[in-house]
């Protein structure tokens, strides 16, 4: 019983005349703007909106809700993402007056409970991440990566080096390269071994006096801990570079180890992932860095200070090596208020935990699917792991196996695992249950799966079966773009 | 408190099921001496009850616009937010979900991506929008390296100083690494200076960012400055005030190439300076240089109308290294919100909001300044914010007086602009009533 | 044009050259094994006219939804024409890669580089590549 005439394009539901507001008339003597402006700054007609009553606009964004997979309504193993649950406390902690409602240039003596939650935030990613120097704010994790090379950018110069290289393994996340050549940098790729580990070899052959960073994700995309972490980390030290840890992976190890504490000089959280902000549908996000004593003069102003003698805390602007900002304002405020009370909710005792059931139900998840799908990096993983549905195609003759298996599971309710990424691994159906599913949930999928893949080729590569609209042509939709909706031409 | 579900019980069967003994036996992988070994030293995790009260007792520190009355804009502003933006985009089904990488179940979020896009079209009058980017500041930065892209010009931008002094501190961090010259031209005046611009503006430039309203709040010369761009092949990128679009020409229509803006104001509380919404739109030609995501339509198998996330080999995870940027997410929520603030809106809401802040504006300037101590900084057209000259020079003091009164009088600008020290800028949006600008302009000339 | 009488890069692109007034023009496009192992088109990215391409190095870039991958141009020289119409009709790539999938032509500055290679050398690395 869907509302299909609810959810027609916005525009389709107009009607001139009507409107969604009736704001109330002015209260100051009015006046002709068109005295106030020079000539032609003004616009000859308002702007050609839809025209809907409120009831419509309801209806039309409820109804548009509920054709979404979300994780209040399914289970969303989507991997490197760390779909966990999105506690309503906080949602209803960030909605507060006081943290809602208030100007960023507003005094500091009016926001001095803000300033606390922010400085409290930032001690607390230092001691997570054994990394002492924070700032809060980049606004995504892509974020957080070009500042922390800007930053290394930045050092080199002070230290009158010219370093021109940021290098990354092959499994990086695309943004890892992206991030190098906005900050300036040549990007060189590192192969991994079959292990799924950083060929040292190759990194060796790779390292000299033009080595600025090298960016790896640890826990990898892959799932795994690279244990050579420490060796790599002395390389890259031995020749003058720095080691940046993209923090994409931080679930898995909160509590167990530190960033710090196995050689990465700078990192990034992504609080929405691994403190829960909720995803939003594609954002916002937020990316916060943290790096060691000696690179803290470079990161961004302002960051929160407290000042000892009048016990206040403060925007700390007067910080002369700063790179400057990377962002309007302070950041993404209502994403770090709720990573400030995700993890004041669970305390140093709840986020080891948290690392120690992602895990379990990770590899719990993997000894359910590694019976019917490959997985080709071993028996054992962190948070999250990559199966292969190469061996399935072959079998069936299908030429995309993992993406037709994700559609098939749409079918079932489940939302699918990352597809086709990492790139090192063909056919990658990438898992991350996260620590806040339930074994009953994890036997389920499993279940389904399993089942999945024993079902006919001509099922797998027509599903998904049940969704509102079947595959996408997305050829069509590259090849002539239609990216706007217009009036139609009758 | 976790949010960790599985019994003593459940978990041991998961470990008899993965063979291992022990939890500790997953994390044998990460060497010994890598591993922390004592309890991180953080505060001890609280229950709901507890954490809502701790929070609940700093959120009272801070003093929110509910109790008093905010004059201060700069770039986030005190708009009405509707009812119905907060209930929508509250669901969990909006909130809770990601990145739509599987459109056959995210129809919802295609869909109002798409809408986005053509409303921003609509306000902007630009032919193509992304799906949002983070917010005005980087997206004014992300224009501009998109405007080297276009012109393939990589040696020169021009800025003008009326330009958000923040926007131009991040396109200076942006740009000290890519080796590009940034020209500033200073706009003493209040506006733009026509013939500076055409002075600096020659063959290797790429692009001339000018803000409208800029950042004193007065109206400036779009159409002029965008020929003289053009007569050099250089874009004109603008930052745009939405809430200005109800009542001003629309950027599109001006000659504008590439159009960005800080879409607070279209829904968004002020959540101390973010998270907010990034807008981009430019002309259809540059639409395989536009950073973000994008949403497109197409038809299924079944010749179904429907939606996808398109051009997708613009995007770092396709193109890594060589990729328009490195933004991965849109700010998807915050799209949402423009887009039902949008919709409630309409055109005549749009043109009412807009013609309320200048209305009010301007009565409050004149209030103001008929009293000896004040005076227009600028003699220009403004838009809902003036720069009003304090002529005892006590800026201080007079902000002072007005906290004490419950007031946020105004931004002092003289920490970015020296010449500026002696000056306020003084914001009024339509949520400001006769009588509270009248309080302010009492509590001024106490 | 016929396939067998063209010349190969190694990174599948072909070329076929003819004498002008002195001069030697070199029509270059891509052969009808990188269509087919890029599926399905959706973009096109040409040089202008008057670029100066070099031999091995990126001239332009094809792309499917999910990849991009680099042009390389076989010849040095000058860009004298482009095919403006194939960024409408990258159906043309399927149909008829060697004649009106042509790319650009390029008026060559110096020989032709000695790498290419001739169809059944180009035919037998195809052959061992899938």
């Amino acid at each position: 019983m869907r509302n299909t005439q609810a959810t027609n394009l916005i525009f389709e539901l107009s009607q001139p005349g009507r409107s969604g507001v009736c704001l109330a008339a002015s209260d100051v003597p009015k006046q002709d703007p068109a005295e106030w402006f020079p000539a032609g700054a003004l616009a000859t007609s308002a702007p050609p909106l839809p025209e809907i009553s409120e009831p419509d606009v309801v209806r039309h964004f409820t109804n548009l809700s509920t054709l979404n997979m979300s994780v209040d309504t399914h289970y969303y193993p989507l991997g490197s993402c760390t779909m966990k649950y999105n506690p309503k406390r906080n949602e209803r902690i960030a909605a507060f007056d006081g943290l809602a409602q208030i100007h960023p240039y507003q005094p500091a003596e009016t926001v001095q409970g803000m300033l606390q939650i922010l400085y409290g935030l930032q001690d607390m990613l230092a001691e997570i991440s054994g990394l002492p120097v924070v700032s809060l704010q980049p606004a995504a994790g892509a974020h957080g990566e070009l500042a922390a090379l800007m930053l290394a950018a930045a050092y080199y110069r002070e230290r009158g080096e010219k370093r021109t290289t940021v290098l990354a393994p092959d499994s990086a996340h695309g943004t890892n390269p992206a991030s190098a050549r906005m900050a300036g940098f040549d990007f060189v790729t590192i192969p991994s071994c079959s292990d799924g580990r950083v060929d040292i070899e190759k990194l060796k052959e790779h390292l000299n006096d033009q080595t600025a960073v090298f960016m790896i994700t640890n826990p990898s995309t892959l799932g795994l801990f690279d244990d050579q972490v420490q060796e790599i980390s002395d390389l890259v030290h031995d020749v003058g570079g720095l080691i940046y840890l993209d923090g994409a992976n931080m679930n898995a190890i909160l509590g167990i180890t530190r960033p710090g504490d196995f050689g990465a000089d700078m990192m990034h959280f992504n609080p929405h992932k691994t403190f829960s902000g909720p995803h939003g549908g594609g954002g916002p996000g937020a990316g916060p860095i943290c790096v060691t004593a000696e690179l803290g003069a470079y990161l961004p102003k302002p960051i929160v200070g407290f000042d000892d003698s009048s016990q206040t805390y403060f925007l700390d602007n007067d910080r002369p090596k700063s790179i400057g900002r990377v962002r309007s304002f302070f950041g993404n405020v209502g994403v770090l208020v709720r990573a400030y009370s995700y993890i004041l909710s669970h305390g140093p005792v709840g986020l080891k935990r948290i690392a120690e059931n992602a895990v379990l139900n990770a590899n719990y998840l993997l000894s359910q699917v590694k019976g019917f799908l490959d997985v080709p990096l071993g028996n054992r993983c962190m948070h999250e792991f990559v199966a292969s549905a190469e061996s399935i195609g072959k079998q069936n003759g299908l030429n995309q196996p993992a993406m037709d298996i994700a559609k098939r599971l749409l079918d079932y309710g489940y939302h699918p695992p990352t597809v086709y990424f990492p790139l090192t691994v063909h056919e990658a159906m990438m898992m991350e249950p996260t620590e806040t599913e339930s074994k009953q949930t994890l036997d389920a999928f499993a279940k389904t799966l399993k089942a999945i893949v024993q079902e006919s080729p001509e099922v797998l590569a027509a599903a998904p079966h049940s969704t509102i609209i079947s595959r996408p042509d997305e050829v069509q939709a590259a090849r002539k773009p239609i990216l706007k909706w217009t009036p139609k031409q009758d | 408190m976790p949010y960790v579900f599985n019994t003593d019980d459940e978990q041991a069967e998961m470990l008899a099921a993965i063979g291992a003994a022990s939890i500790e036996e997953l994390f044998e992988c990460i060497p010994q001496d890598m591993q922390l070994k004592r309890a991180l030293n953080i505060p001890a995790g609280l229950g709901e009850m507890e954490l809502t009260a701790h929070l609940q007792a700093l959120s009272v520190q801070n003093k929110s616009i509910n109790e008093q009355t905010c004059f201060l804009g700069g770039g986030s502003y005190d708009h009405f937010v509707p009812a119905v933006v907060d209930a929508l985009a509250s669901r969990g089904e909006f909130y809770t979900s990601y990145t739509p990488y599987q459109p056959e179940v995210s129809q919802g979020n295609l869909q109002v991506m798409f809408e986005y896009q053509t409303l921003i079209c609509q306000l902007t009058g630009m032919d193509v929008s992304n799906a949002s980017l983070y917010d005005g500041g980087t997206a004014a930065a992300e224009a501009m390296l998109m405007a080297m892209s276009v012109t393939r010009r990589n040696k020169k931008v021009v800025v003008a100083s009326s330009v958000h002094p923040e926007y131009r501190q991040i396109l200076k961090t942006y740009f000290a690494c890519i080796g590009s010259e940034m020209v500033i031209v200073d706009c003493g005046t209040g506006t733009t200076p026509v013939e500076a611009i055409a002075q600096v503006v020659d063959e290797d430039t790429a692009a001339v960012l000018i803000q409208n309203p800029n950042f004193f709040g007065n109206v400036e010369d779009v159409t002029l400055i965008s020929e003289i761009a053009h007569a050099q092949g250089a874009l004109l990128v603008c930052s745009v005030d939405p809430i200005s679009l109800g009542i001003l020409q629309r950027p599109g229509d001006a000659g504008v190439d590439i159009v960005v803006a800080e879409g607070q104001s279209l829904g968004t509380p002020l959540l101390y300076g973010g998270p907010y919404l990034g807008i981009m739109a430019c002309r259809e030609s540059f639409v395989r240089r536009l950073p973000g995501r994008i949403a497109g339509e197409t038809v299924d198998r079944d010749d179904k109308q429907c939606w996808v996330l398109t051009l997708q080999t613009r995007e770092q995870h396709i193109r890594r290294e060589k990729a328009t940027s490195n933004i991965c997410t849109n700010q998807g929520l915050f799209a949402l919100r423009a887009a039902i603030y949008l919709s409630l809106m309409g055109p005549q809401g749009m043109q009412d909001v807009a013609n309320l802040c200048t209305q009010k504006a301007h009565y409050a300037a004149e209030q103001l300044t008929q009293h000896d101590r004040f005076e227009l900084a600028f003699s220009d057209g403004f838009f809902k914010e003036f720069v009003v000259r304090d002529t005892q020079n006590d800026v201080q003091q007079l902000l002072q007086q007005a906290c004490e009164n419950n007031i946020l009088a105004g931004l002092p600008l003289g920490q970015w602009y020296d010449e500026l020290e002696d000056c306020l800028l003084i914001t009024i949006t339509e949520k400001r009533t006769k009588q509270e600008i009248d309080e302010l302009v009492n509590v001024l000339t106490q | 044009m016929n396939a067998e009488e063209l010349m190969y890069c190694p990174t599948h692109e072909w070329v076929s050259t003819t004498g002008e007034n002195g001069e030697t023009i070199a029509t270059i496009g891509i052969s009808a094994f990188a269509v087919e192992q890029l599926t399905d088109l959706v973009y096109m990215e040409l040089p202008d006219v008057g670029n100066q391409v070099v031999a091995g190095q990126e001239f332009g870039e094809v792309e499917s939804v999910k990849a991009v991958s680099p042009m390389y141009s076989p010849v040095s020289g000058e860009v004298i024409a482009v095919n403006d119409e194939l960024t409408d009709q990258l159906e043309t790539l399927n149909d008829d890669p060697y004649t009106a999938g042509w790319i650009m032509k390029v008026k060559l500055s110096g020989v032709l580089p000695d790498n290419l290679l001739d169809f059944a050398a180009y035919q037998k690395q195809c052959a061992e590549s899938s």
